[in-house]
């Protein structure tokens, strides 16, 4: 049951998990999605820009091409590659279900073709979204062909290039329009409780005047005058002046966040620390703020030789200042990079994977994010402190920290709708690099950097210490991840709001949150619950290494079907959830029938004796309270009896469904195992055979039985 | 707002299990046997090490239990903490079996079903000879003069007759000849389990042995022999008096060495990673090479797979199965177990589980009361001290975390058995072998675990809530990044698990609550089919 329903989404956007057919976000909405009419269809059928891009399709289609299997080279399914202006289809021939595996040119990192063998020419792609597909395709001028092809295609120039420019979901006129309104930033800080006596909107930034990768619209103490903003702000790295980020109503405590100071070795500036002033100011309770440099010490310090550097405690008045040490944006594209290198291991021992683990030094920036993040909501929470954050530009590490203090200090970020508000209050709004990160055009490789991706790890790991505390599950990270790359919808295109106002984003494009509110069922978590304590306050996770040192296997290795848990304890609950449901209307339909068969009966034959319909009564109270009937009529008992059997299949029933659906997951299920397939589980079936020479045997091991019975 | 804070706050403050107990409750551990029985044994039993310390008239006394938990006791005065901590110590380091605390024990509950009864063999080969009739009962051993750790009856090839057995038995290291362990229903395939054979270095055959071998094949089938022991390992064995079956002497079968570590190795691996466990600092570099460094994960994987091969021999590959190490007490049971559950929808029922342990474990002569010495914590080297059996249920945690719907049992019930393996009020795991145990006369003067266990009070504590019979082969993953270290053991004096405790509850409560649902809608659809078979009626006249 719950397998369909994760099917069906599928169906709605085939691209997430690059399976599955599709009608619904194919690149040509609405028509055929049989390949390859469907193909010939969508690249007549698309809009005018992709006329540009099917100028850089030297071939829209090849045959035999083989889809290698990742972890044993040996597998591999024949099919036909179909090249679109917007992805990359592989269609299997063999199997009766045609899978289909869809890439988007937006996901794609890297392509690359390798040496010609005998059996044809190699095309590797590695996808932003850690899938790794490997395809051989026969002729091998064929695969340069798609090569130079998918080389363009992946690296776009203009914004208008972009698949949000194209894709066009069937909806109604205003939609798109109301779907943009679903995250409104002024409500949600009218729902932190500002502006009030102590902060205000500023609209000094209306212009983008004061500072280009700011929101428009800002909040401040309400005793910064403006001259004291714009003198801040020219202090501040790229104008970025300290801004309300969250305010605590419960005891004025507040997040605020800027860019490092301009202060070098020995500048000051007056209206900065008047601005820092005021913050403190803000917060009535507390005769100090924290200052909170993210970046390592030796970093801020080097900062100061370009004129740059970190606030001196003897210029501000009652500051604490605090460095918290998390790597720049090199230092972490590196490690992910280790860490990915790692993943895509062949059945690696143990040791070496774990070694790997350690030295790409991922999990270690996490904890330090981590760390951060308890540190500022200890602040807040704890001490009812204000704090006001930066790292250098104060758009990266600034935006992972208040975000994940965000999220610990407020039950409302922890929910569906409260962790769309926060991504676009502490990324969008406050101008995270989405385009220069996460390479939507062709750009500066240094510029790239899994800023983001270390937020959701952050977010899954606490996902795991507090399992009832998120109202969201794992697969609505994966996917929110998934779409952070694949420019399918506006809200992460752009590198601030600027930009965004003036690429008309909101008109042009759809944004990603009411796609997912659409879907929200696929999205929850069951075991959360509004009134449960997990849900309440203030989060305080362990912070021991070994409670963060878990290996976010659905992410990175998310491709991998073979090493996930062969059975979901979320999707298992959320099928129980749903059958309740189900069971929670039907007892009020029958409720409702049987009050109105027992009025009828009440009035037609029984006056006298009053049926026990207590509704709320269990089987075995119905059936303790039946004998009187008995006595009247010889009918109850054995209609009872034979209700008793329906209850029984009834269940079989429910629970055979299940089963059923789990075996249809895929297309190849091992019908004897049932749970794992056999290609799915290859994985640890290469690895049950390691290299050694005696065990090489089994693999041979079929022939020779064919022999030893010949 | 403030209180909530304040009192979370202490939960995230209390990084370290320190446990304060005030001197009167020291003194009934230890001098007030009556009041204080259950206290004292779980001192007596669970304590590994004890460490005493003094600042100034202050004494802490440190005491590592075999759970993996450390308790530090803050004591006033120096003379008393002494003496407490000697106490302690003289009671934890019992010499005698005899005078361990199952043998004093006396049950505070009902004993519904005597759990020295509950798995017979004779029982279990009733079930055998339902679906074949090429297996018998032989009570060749049951003075155990064939083979000190084999039960008094095993079950072996009806074609052999038990003159046979004793020649073989002279062939392999301490007269473990190749028994049944496991009938595969589906293809009729089995799985024995045996000790290496004596081929030594000019390599001795012993043509019973390869009758009794090959006894256990359908014509024309092959076998694998699934050696424990590397290559090289079993080569070195040789020169020892051991070995391995040469292929010249076994043509239908084909031999696999797959490597897993026993003794020393493990336990060495065992401290380590109790060790990193313990290790308060804030290092996460430290925390994964010292993780990576203790191993016990490579063992994991490594028992694992060997696991999943033999199964994939027998449910695959349609042939049979015989598994040896070198003495067949360690390695070899861990594969012959986790290939049965992997195999077997019975075994991971908590009954089938509970017949597995008696009958892969106990009968089967692992030696636990040598294993389960001291746990991780000891300081002085114990020879025979290994997790092995510690490993066997970390595996099956691991099967747990993969298929968590297809386990009657959950987590809890693990760690029960991890516990009670290590230190216990019940006679079920003294003793090294059925020989040494019918010796104790644990039966007589001892309760059983499972006496205790399958209580339906006690039962339901281990019930997972998500169990559905799947009647099929499970194939688990063993790629590192589908294995975790199991916090449920190493973390748990470490850090609360108050958090998963909670989610557990609810995932308890969202079934239950669904179960409720279903049986009021059953209820209301049999009232209206009454009504309306009685509305029929009604009109038909």
């Amino acid at each position: 049951m719950q397998r369909e329903r994760w099917q069906l989404q599928h169906q709605e956007h085939p691209s997430i998990d690059g399976i599955k057919s599709d009608t619904g976000t194919a690149p040509a909405r609405g028509q055929e999605h049989r390949l390859p009419s469907g193909i010939s269809n969508c690249t007549v059928g698309t809009l005018g820009f992709f006329r540009e891009g099917m100028e850089y399709i030297r071939t829209p289609k090849i045959e035999n091409v083989r889809l290698l299997d990742r972890v044993s080279s040996k597998k591999a399914s024949a099919g036909s590659l179909y090249l679109t202006a917007t992805h990359l289809i592989f269609v299997e021939h063999l199997s009766e279900s045609r899978k289909e595996t869809w890439i988007l040119h937006s996901q794609i990192c890297a392509v690359e073709k390798q040496a010609t063998t005998a059996t044809g020419c190699p095309l590797l792609i590695r996808c932003k979204n850690f899938q790794v597909i490997q395809f051989i395709i026969s002729q091998e001028r064929d695969c340069h062909d798609i090569y130079i092809s998918l080389i363009r295609l992946s690296r776009p120039v203009k914004y208008e290039e972009l698949y949000c420019f194209s894709f066009n979901p069937k909806q109604e006129k205003n939609e798109r329009g109301r779907g943009w309104n679903l995250t409104d930033l002024k409500a949600e800080y009218n729902r932190m409780g500002v502006p009030n006596s102590l902060w205000q909107v500023s609209h000094v930034n209306r212009d983008y005047g004061v500072c280009d990768t700011y929101p428009a619209e800002l909040y401040v103490p309400k005793s910064a005058s403006t001259p004291v903003i714009v003198g801040s702000s020219k202090f501040r790295s790229r104008g970025r002046f300290p801004v309300l980020c969250y305010f605590c109503q419960d005891n004025n405590g507040a997040i605020c966040r800027s860019s490092q100071p301009l202060s070098g070795f020995s500048a000051r500036c007056l209206e900065d620390e008047q601005m820092l002033q005021a913050i403190r100011m803000s917060n009535p309770g507390s005769d100090f703020l924290y200052v909170v440099d993210t970046r390592p010490k030796l970093n801020a310090m080097a900062n100061r030789a370009a004129g740059k550097g970190y606030e001196n405690e003897d210029n501000y008045s009652n500051i604490k200042f605090h460095f918290i040490g998390i790597e720049n944006i090199h230092v972490m594209r590196n490690s992910l990079q280790k860490l990915l290198d790692v993943c895509e291991l062949r059945s690696p021992a143990m040791s070496v994977f774990l070694w790997g683990l350690e030295s790409s030094g991922w999990l270690k920036h996490i904890k330090a994010i981590m760390d951060a993040g308890i540190f500022i909501a200890k602040a807040v929470a704890e001490e009812a402190a204000s704090v006001l954050v930066h790292c250098s530009d104060g758009w990266d590490r600034t935006a992972q920290v208040c975000s994940i203090a965000g999220l610990l200090l407020d039950p409302f970020y922890r929910t569906l709708k409260g962790f769309m508000v926060l991504i676009e209050k502490d990324w969008v709004s406050f101008g995270h690099k989405f385009n220069h990160r996460y390479s939507h055009l062709d750009g500066d490789p240094r510029e790239v950097s899994p800023v983001i991706d270390q937020f959701f790890d952050c977010v899954w790991q606490l996902m795991e210490q507090f399992p009832c505390a998120f109202e969201f599950n794992e697969r609505f990270l994966v996917h929110i991840h998934h779409h952070v790359y694949s420019c399918q919808f506006g809200n992460f295109i752009c590198n601030n709001n600027k930009e965004s106002k003036e690429l008309r984003i909101q008109e042009k494009t759809n944004s990603l949150w009411p796609h997912l509110t659409k879907n929200q069922v696929d999205y929850k978590n069951p075991l959360y619950r509004k009134d449960h304590s997990q849900t309440q306050g203030v989060l305080r996770p362990h912070t021991a290494p070994s409670n963060f040192s878990r290996f976010w296997r659905n992410m990175y290795n998310r491709f991998e079907k073979g090493m996930h848990p062969r059975q979901s304890v979320t999707e298992f609950l959320m099928a129980v959830k749903e059958e309740t449901q189900q069971l929670e209307e039907e007892l009020e339909v029958l409720e409702e029938k049987l009050a109105r068969l027992d009025q009828s009966h009440l009035r037609d034959r029984r006056e006298a004796i009053k049926l026990p319909h207590n509704l709320e009564s269990t089987t075995d109270q119905c059936l303790a309270n039946t004998p009187q009937d008995y006595m009247d009529n010889g009918k109850p008992f054995t209609s009872c009896s034979s209700s008793q059997a329906d209850e029984n299949s009834e269940t079989t029933i429910l629970i055979h469904n299940m089963k059923h659906s789990d075996t249809d997951l895929s297309g190849n299920s091992d019908q004897e195992s049932g749970v794992a397939d056999l290609s799915c589980r290859s994985p640890s079936g290469g690895d049950f055979l390691s290299s050694e020479d005696s065990s090489k045997n089994l693999s041979e091991y079929p022939e020779e039985i064919a022999f030893a019975v010949a | 707002m403030e209180r909530g804070v304040k009192g979370q706050l202490e939960g995230w403050k209390r990084g370290r299990s320190t446990y304060e107990l005030k001197t009167p409750v020291i003194l009934a551990v230890t001098f007030n046997s009556t009041t204080g029985s259950l206290l004292t044994q779980s001192l007596q039993k669970q304590l590994s090490l004890i460490i005493s310390r003094f600042v100034g008239t202050l004494g802490t006394i440190t005491i590592k239990c075999k759970d993996l938990r450390i308790i530090h006791l803050d004591i006033p005065g120096m003379e008393e903490s002494l003496n407490i901590a000697s106490s302690i110590e003289a009671l934890s380091t019992l010499d005698s079996t005899t005078l361990m605390y199952p043998f004093f024990y006396r049950p505070m509950f009902e004993v519904l079903e005597d759990g020295w009864h509950s798995f017979l063999p004779e029982h279990e080969f009733t079930l055998l000879s339902a679906m074949t009739d090429e297996w018998r009962l032989s009570y060749i051993n049951k003075d155990f003069t064939v083979c000190t750790s084999y039960p008094p009856i095993v079950i072996v090839p009806k074609s052999i007759d038990d003159e046979t057995l004793k020649k073989v038995a002279t062939f392999r290291q301490g007269g473990r000849f190749p028994v049944l362990g496991y009938y595969h229903k589906k293809n009729g395939m089995v799985m024995m389990h045996s000790a290496q054979p004596l081929t030594g270095t000019n390599g001795r055959r012993c043509k019973e042995d390869e009758k009794l071998i090959n006894a256990t094949l359908r014509a024309g089938k092959r076998g694998y022999i699934i050696d424990t022991r590397s290559a090289n390992a079993a080569q070195q064995a040789k020169t020892k008096g051991g070995g391995f079956e040469q292929e010249a002497h076994y043509p239908q079968w084909r031999r696999i060495h797959k490597s897993i570590e026993r003794y020393h190795i493990l336990q060495e691996s065992l401290i380590k990673l109790v060790e990193a466990s313990n290790d308060q600092s804030h290092n996460m570099d430290r925390w994964l090479s010292k993780l990576e460094a203790s191993s016990w994960l490579t063992h994991v994987k490594e028992i694992l797979t060997t696991s999943c091969l033999a199964a994939q021999c027998i449910d695959r590959e349609g042939a049979s199965v015989l598994v040896h190490g070198s003495e067949g007490i360690d390695s070899t049971l861990q594969v012959t177990s986790l290939a049965h559950i992997i195999l077997d929808p019975e075994s991971r029922t908590i009954n089938g589980f509970e017949a597995l342990v008696e009958r892969e474990w106990l009968q089967a002569g692992h030696p636990f009361q040598q294993r389960c010495a001291q746990s991780a914590y000891s300081n002085s080297k114990q020879k025979n001290e290994a997790p092995t059996f510690l490993l066997f249920l970390d595996c099956c945690w691991q099967m747990q975390r993969q298929f968590p719907c297809s386990f009657e049992f959950n987590e809890q019930f693990l760690v029960v058995l991890f516990e009670h393996a290590y230190a216990s009020q019940f006679g079920t795991f003294l003793g090294n072998n059925e020989n040494e145990r019918r010796k104790l006369k644990l039966q007589q003067k001892t309760v059983s675990l499972w006496s205790w266990i399958n209580r339906p009070k006690e039962l339901e504590k281990y019930l997972n809530p998500l169990y559905e019979a799947n009647s099929l082969v499970i194939w688990p993953s063993v790629a590192p990044q589908s294995l975790q270290l199991w916090e449920g053991v190493f973390l748990r004096w470490n850090r609360s698990s108050k958090y998963l405790d909670e989610a557990w509850d609810e995932i308890i409560h969202i079934i239950e609550y669904n179960k409720d649902l279903q049986a009021k809608v059953n209820a209301l659809r049999r009232q209206l089919a009454e009504l309306q078979t009685e509305d029929g009626e009604l009109e038909r006249p």
